[in-house]
């Protein structure tokens, strides 16, 4: 059977399987659509918040951005997992005690503000957007990569297959579908890291791999790294930057994706599903267990994969002659076919040469040896995809993982069309123009604000806009900045009112944007920037994409300045902050839905 | 259920230190989780430089690895440990 064969089939086994998911999992009414009828097992739901989580990003770029990186790169996945912690200890009990559908529901009702809940919306239909432009480019790659049908067909079989369960059977369909895409997207993220681990390392769990030994050179594995790849002109590895600047940086970075983890509403609307607020708790614990078994095996990937790389072009160590143009391996003429791979003769010496032409000190080490610049680009996004072909892994593997890069785009994609129109059914349309709507009429609503959402988002995935590169900018930082602090304030204050609550939104929400709007271009219109994206360019010299943090701080204080000059909450309210901190009777608030 | 407490009604009193006892439990871990990531993982790497596991040092370790698997052992605990307070002040569910 030809590799196209194996493709097909294994990508249209999971989407059958997804479908035949779709029509045994309908939703029958609106608590089913929005919440599952919160009937999800605590493990079940931890599962389907693992591939709701884990996108087009965690599944097919982290390992390369890691294996390019090196230590820097170790925020990525601190920060994607330590926000489990916060939100497990912060919000998801206290918000399923809460009871109802939506995230600007709770915002709306804790801070008596309609206006709270509207800036609410915009915030979470801004991030959302933005999240869910990258998993359609992503899910059109993969198809083009894998099916060989052009970009626009590949996306609109994706949506149409989203369509299918998300229209029919809203968090309920969604659920059951991401348990099943998890499945399929660690097994294949797991096979070709096992493989690759052994024949590096001898060790079948590659992320002991990782601390292991090198085979072939006897050596640990990360010592081998740092030492051929110092020998090539770049840092090492492991290399921690002494720089004060760049270490704030960081530690800033982090905590952002961390407090953004937290504050994402299609990551936290899953918590409403499952029964009781102790099941709240153990579920982020299992959707962290789930989550750990790919982050604690990307780094090994990435790591293993750069010195696989090196060690396939310079076959005699970096010392020797480099790898001719003529004999590299089969794995390298597919991916050139995608342009996802380049080479580029500079000397004219049929050789390919990869090394850090940036580099000023090994220069002339560079000019000795008659190098003329590193010949070699390799797009890092296709590293996890060719790990198979590299590790000459049969066709099956290389049709899941195929399989598996659609699972996890399309399981993320299916929670942010989910969290999208939930807003505007439940917030917009019965929060708003029409509160008197009968049940089965909010579930036409929201049926048909899933549908406008899924041709939306199919469209921007064709034209993908100036933003949709941004989402860990611009998504992370709108969470980090305005949602995550007025959750949290909600629940550990009884002070913070209305006044403050908006004043800290609008307030975490516009330094943000405006940040990150003078740093990547107003509305990222590219020449609109005013100071550089780099550490020493920027205005507080803080990167973009770490200002969430400092956009959070600036929420809180906003928030506590105005509540303290402002009236203090109404007894009510005291009394719902109290009923949300207590998990007894949670299973009752659900009763009145 | 419990027969320190009231149970069922769950007085004022008896809220207000069920709360207060879950804000300590909050505390301790949101302690440990910061000094495995940022604490370990990025600022105290260099202190830690001596130590070595596996080809790199006990930061590194931390940054990439250990840090996750400590989160993991902490929303465990929390969850254990909050089952344990909310039978103790009889708010638990059912």
């Amino acid at each position: 059977m030809d590799q196209y064969t194996l493709n097909l089939l294994f990508v249209g086994a999971t989407f059958a399987l997804y479908i035949g998911i779709a029509i045994w999992a309908r939703a029958g009414s609106t608590s089913e659509f929005y919440a599952a009828g919160r009937g999800v097992h605590p493990v079940t739901n931890g599962m389907a918040t693992a591939a709701d989580w884990m996108s087009a990003a965690s599944f097919i770029s982290m390992a390369g951005l890691i294996a390019f990186g090196g230590y820097n790169t170790s925020s990525f996945l601190m920060g994607w997992t330590g926000g489990y912690v916060l939100l497990a200890l912060l919000l998801a009990p206290y918000l399923r005690k809460f009871g109802k559908f939506t995230v600007p529901e709770f915002i709306g009702d804790r801070f008596y503000s309609p206006t709270a809940r509207i800036i609410a919306v915009i915030c979470l239909i801004v991030a959302s957007v933005t999240y869910v432009i990258g998993q359609m480019t992503g899910v059109g790659v993969a198809f083009s990569r894998f099916l060989e049908v052009n970009n626009t067909v590949g996306l609109m079989i994706g949506a149409s297959v989203v369509f299918f369960y998300a229209v029919l059977g809203g968090m309920k369909g969604v659920t059951y579908t991401q348990v099943a895409q998890y499945c399929v997207l660690i097994t294949a993220y797991t096979i070709p890291a096992i493989f690759i681990s052994l024949q590096l390392t001898g060790q079948p769990i590659p992320a002991l791999g990782l601390f292991g030994d090198h085979v072939e050179s006897g050596t640990a594995l990360l010592t081998r790294l740092d030492q051929v790849v110092t020998e090539l002109g770049f840092k090492e590895y492991t290399h921690q930057s002494n720089d004060t600047s760049s270490i704030i940086n960081m530690v800033l970075f982090t905590f952002s994706l961390m407090i953004g983890t937290a504050g994402l509403p299609h990551v936290i609307i899953r918590f409403f599903t499952v029964p009781k607020v102790s099941d709240a708790r153990w579920s982020a614990g299992w959707a962290l267990v789930f989550i750990a078994l790919l982050y604690l095996t990307a780094p090994a990937v990435g790591a293993m994969a750069r010195l696989n790389i090196i060690d396939t072009i310079y076959p005699k160590g970096t010392q020797e002659q480099s790898l001719a143009y003529e004999a590299r391996p089969d794995w390298m003429k597919n991916w050139e076919v995608t342009g996802l791979l380049k080479f580029e003769d500079k000397n004219g010496d049929g050789r390919i040469q990869m090394y850090n032409d940036k580099s000023e000190s090994f220069a002339a080490t560079a000019e000795e040896r008659g190098w003329k610049g590193s010949e070699l680009q390799v797009n890092r996004d296709i590293l996890v995809l060719a790990n198979p072909e590299i590790a000459n892994l049969p066709g099956w593997v290389i049709a899941l993982v195929a399989a598996g890069g659609l699972a996890a785009a399309l399981s993320t994609a299916a929670g942010l069309l989910l969290a999208i129109s939930s807003a505007v059914s439940h917030d917009l349309v019965k929060g708003q123009i029409n509160p008197s709507i009968s049940e089965k009429g909010e579930l036409l609503a929201a049926r048909i604000s899933m549908a406008v959402a899924i041709a939306v988002a199919t469209y921007l995935g064709l034209n993908p806009p100036g933003f949709a590169a941004q989402t860990v900018a611009l998504a992370f930082g709108i969470a980090a900045a305005s949602i995550f602090p007025v959750l949290m304030m909600g629940i550990f204050s009884k002070r913070i009112n209305n006044h403050g609550a908006v004043a800290g939104m609008l307030t975490g929400l516009l330094f943000t944007l405006i940040y990150i709007f003078l740093h990547k271009g107003w509305f990222f219109i590219p020449g609109t920037a005013s100071f550089p994206d780099t550490i020493e360019g920027s205005l507080f010299g803080i990167k973009s994409t770490a200002i969430g943090s400092i956009g959070a701080i600036l929420n809180f204080t906003a928030a506590y300045f105005v509540s303290s000059m402002t009236k203090e909450t109404p007894d009510h309210i005291k009394e719902l902050v109290e009923s949300v901190r207590i998990p007894k009777g949670a299973g009752a608030a659900t009763v009145d839905h | 259920m419990t027969d320190t407490n009231t149970p069922n009604t769950g007085g004022d009193g008896n809220n207000q230190a069920y709360w207060s006892a879950n804000i300590r439990i909050i505390i301790f871990s949101l302690i440990i989780w910061a000094l495995v990531s940022f604490g370990f993982g990025i600022l105290l790497r260099p202190l830690l430089a001596d130590i070595k596991i596996g080809g790199s040092d006990l930061g590194f370790w931390f940054a990439q690895q250990g840090s996750i698997l400590v989160f993991l052992f902490l929303i465990f605990f929390y969850a254990w440990r909050m089952n344990r307070l909310d039978r103790k002040h009889g708010v638990d569910e059912e």
